[in-house]
């Protein structure tokens, strides 16, 4: 056997939950009370409402920039759960749910999506960058964080997401290159949705893994059902743990799939990707999934999923009032963001856009 | 007080911070025990540990994005890339993360960084490491450009650069390094970043200059006075934000100036300073701003240097030139 498929054998999809919902791997079951389980099938269910709507603010016009996340729901919401609080998450452009869960209100994910400088206000302590737009450079500041945290004694991790086309990116490699190198408390997910836009993972890389790219680095590496909640967030868990026991940073693929367009700024999958495809993936659908396991506990019904629903509709009905409310921002509100202490030449032009927004 | 040279300065300057602030952390390639390529670290890792400076992979990418994560954990970060020259492997992580850190949060998160880089032609370097690319980095909104062009001013610019909450671009022109000595005070002071310093006093002419081209313009100065044209020499030591005040009130002592920089001509630092004194003092102008500058080429091979760099008889010509104008 040659050295690649030899290394490529290790790398076997870890998956808890069949796509009918039974547990296939019981001793890998993650320990979690069934409040827990409620509340990933809450978030889970809650984000695949959001991300309807927000598809439907965006073609009103009344959202600005937003990359669908339908499909990925698994992927992103077992992975935050499995964070502390105090953990670090680096986003890329679709890891807004993945923020709004570790603590950023939803009325600022959507001025982040109309391009308002509140959306990037993070609240104090709340640990998580506002979402990344090119491609890896959240990566490498991962890296950072996570030797910062261990540097500081802190018993905390830094995540980051990207996709299958970021791993094709030179940061991916230097940032988990520097990340085992100096032992970093970083995790690095890569949900691999097959499609960098247009271009399928097939054309990336001639890995039949994004995982085995860990071994490069000298990392431990992880493939993953992205579409199994309960194998995602276990994935997460352990590779936290490694990382706060001194064992070093973890890169986890999640396989997964993004039911819509790349972003709804004109993107159309059907020039790209098949019908038979879709419905493939549709098949593994991590609510459905995750459902069946609830449902055959007897820890979901319909009328609780109703209820979810109900109030995902009216928190962003509220969150949208909120995003309405905001300031309209003016020239010299962004000067003053630009340093510690204004150089003559902006002082300068503060005063003059002062003159003018006085009209 | 001390005679060092401005390698020593720069030195003493990242010591004085590593005992002042134990979140300062210095690293890079090469910085740890081998002490910089340069020994601009000489001695810091084995006074301060391996914990707080410390050697990296050999990749600028990294050691940009290293900076922004230590700078978000609290840390005060100082990264050197080995040669300027470099910076096109960093470009992503200076000037479009560090520098737009403050804006894009709205003023929440910040990059407290300083990025050291030897720079400036006329050591025979190979390719891309002298080049003067100061201009790239001083049209990115949101960092400043420092450039000492002496050991006093070396130690006091770094300090206030590594005190500063915003990142800086701190430019050590490599010819300067141990081509003379300069009184340093052993005690910590800080320069102000964004103030130039006027480095000779005079009526006739003022050459607004910076980095090594400083010491041309005073070779030229003394030239000038031996024909009686009194020329002031003005350092800018900070390229963005220029010191528009002092600019302006040399040129309108002067009535005349010229603008030397050893950078090619176009769109450069020296552009932006012809620009600011035609929006403000235009009327106290009895000639035009001229320019001394290196052609619009590539930076020159190193055996090509002496013939491409400006000197300072391209600066004593041209100072001629608007005096008898």
């Amino acid at each position: 056997m040659s050295l690649i498929e030899q290394v490529e054998k290790q790398f076997e999809t870890f998956q808890i939950l069949s796509e009918d919902g039974k547990v296939v791997n019981k001793s890998a079951m993650p320990k979690l009370s069934d409040e827990e389980l409620q509340e990933l099938m809450t978030r889970m269910v809650y984000t695949r409402i959001w991300d309807q709507r927000a598809i439907s603010l965006n073609r009103q016009g009344r959202l600005g920039f937003y990359a669908p996340v339908a499909g990925q729901e698994a992927s992103m919401l077992g992975s935050q759960f499995a964070l502390d609080k105090e953990d670090w998450i680096l986003p890329g452009y679709r890891d807004i749910p993945q923020i709004v869960f570790h603590g950023l209100p939803l009325y600022q994910a959507f001025l982040y999506s109309r391009g308002h400088f509140q959306g990037g206000q993070i609240p104090e302590g709340v640990n998580v960058l506002m979402p990344q737009i090119i491609i890896g450079a959240q990566i490498i500041q991962a890296a950072g964080v996570g030797v910062g945290l261990k540097k500081k004694g802190k018993k905390n991790v830094a995540i980051t997401y990207t996709g299958d086309g970021g791993a094709s990116q030179g940061d991916f490699y230097e940032g988990l290159n520097f990340a085992g190198a100096y032992n970093a408390q970083t995790i690095f997910v890569v949900q691999n949705n097959r499609f960098a836009i247009s271009v399928p993972v097939e054309k990336q890389s001639a890995a039949k893994t994004i995982a085995q790219k860990a071994v490069a680095a000298g990392i431990e590496g992880i493939q993953v059902d992205g579409m199994d909640v309960l194998a995602v967030y276990s994935a997460v868990k352990q590779a936290r743990e490694r990382a706060l026991n001194g064992d070093g940073p973890t890169l986890i693929e999640t396989l997964t799939y993004r039911y819509g367009p790349h972003t709804m700024a004109g993107d159309d999958p059907t020039r790209y990707r098949t019908e038979d495809l879709d419905n493939e993936w549709t098949k593994k659908d991590p609510l459905v999934r995750f459902r069946k396991f609830l449902e055959d506990k007897g820890l979901w019904s319909e009328e609780q999923e109703n209820k979810v629903m109900d109030q995902a509709k009216e928190d962003i009905k509220a969150a949208i009032k909120k995003a309405d409310a905001a300031p309209k921002q003016k020239v010299t509100d962004l000067i003053g963001f630009m340093f510690e202490e204004l150089p003559h030449n902006l002082k300068e032009q503060l005063e003059e856009y002062k003159a003018k927004e006085s009209k | 007080m001390a005679q060092m040279t401005m390698i020593q300065a720069i030195t003493d300057a990242m010591r004085t911070e590593l005992k002042n602030n134990e979140n300062v952390v210095v690293f890079g390639e090469d910085v740890g025990q081998n002490g910089g390529v340069f020994r601009a670290t000489e001695g810091l890792q084995s006074e301060f540990g391996e914990e707080r400076v410390f050697d990296t992979p050999l990749a600028e990418s990294g050691i940009g994005g290293l900076a922004i994560g230590l700078g978000l954990t609290g840390f005060r970060p100082v990264m050197e890339i080995q040669f300027f020259g470099f910076i096109f492997e960093v470009m992503d992580s200076v000037v479009a993360q560090a520098a737009r850190m403050r804006y894009r949060s709205g003023g929440v998160y910040s990059s407290p960084i300083t990025i050291r880089s030897p720079f400036g032609g006329g050591v025979k370097t190979p390719e891309l490491h002298a080049d003067n690319l100061e201009g790239l980095v001083a049209q990115a909104p949101g960092i400043k450009v420092v450039i000492p062009s002496t050991p006093y001013d070396a130690k006091g610019l770094l300090i206030s650069a590594i005190r500063d909450n915003d990142p800086v671009v701190y430019l050590e022109h490599m010819k300067l390094y141990r081509s003379f000595r300069g009184e340093v005070p052993e005690e910590e002071y800080t320069i102000e970043i964004g103030k130039a310093d006027v480095k000779r006093e005079g009526k006739d002419v003022s050459i607004i200059t910076y980095g090594a081209m400083v010491h041309s313009s005073l070779k030229a100065a003394e030239e000038l006075e031996k024909e009686g044209i009194s020329a002031e020499v003005v350092d800018l030591r900070t390229v963005s934000p220029l010191d528009i005040d002092t600019i302006i009130a040399s040129v309108e002592k002067t009535g005349r100036a010229i603008v030397v920089q050893e950078a090619q001509k176009q769109a450069g630092v020296g552009a932006n300073v012809v620009a600011e004194i035609n929006d403000r003092a235009i009327l106290s102008l009895e000639a035009p701003v001229l320019r001394v500058t290196a052609p619009d080429t590539v930076f020159p091979f190193a055996a090509a240097e002496d013939v491409w760099l400006p000197d300072y008889k391209d600066i004593v010509e041209k100072a001629k030139t608007v005096y008898n104008f």
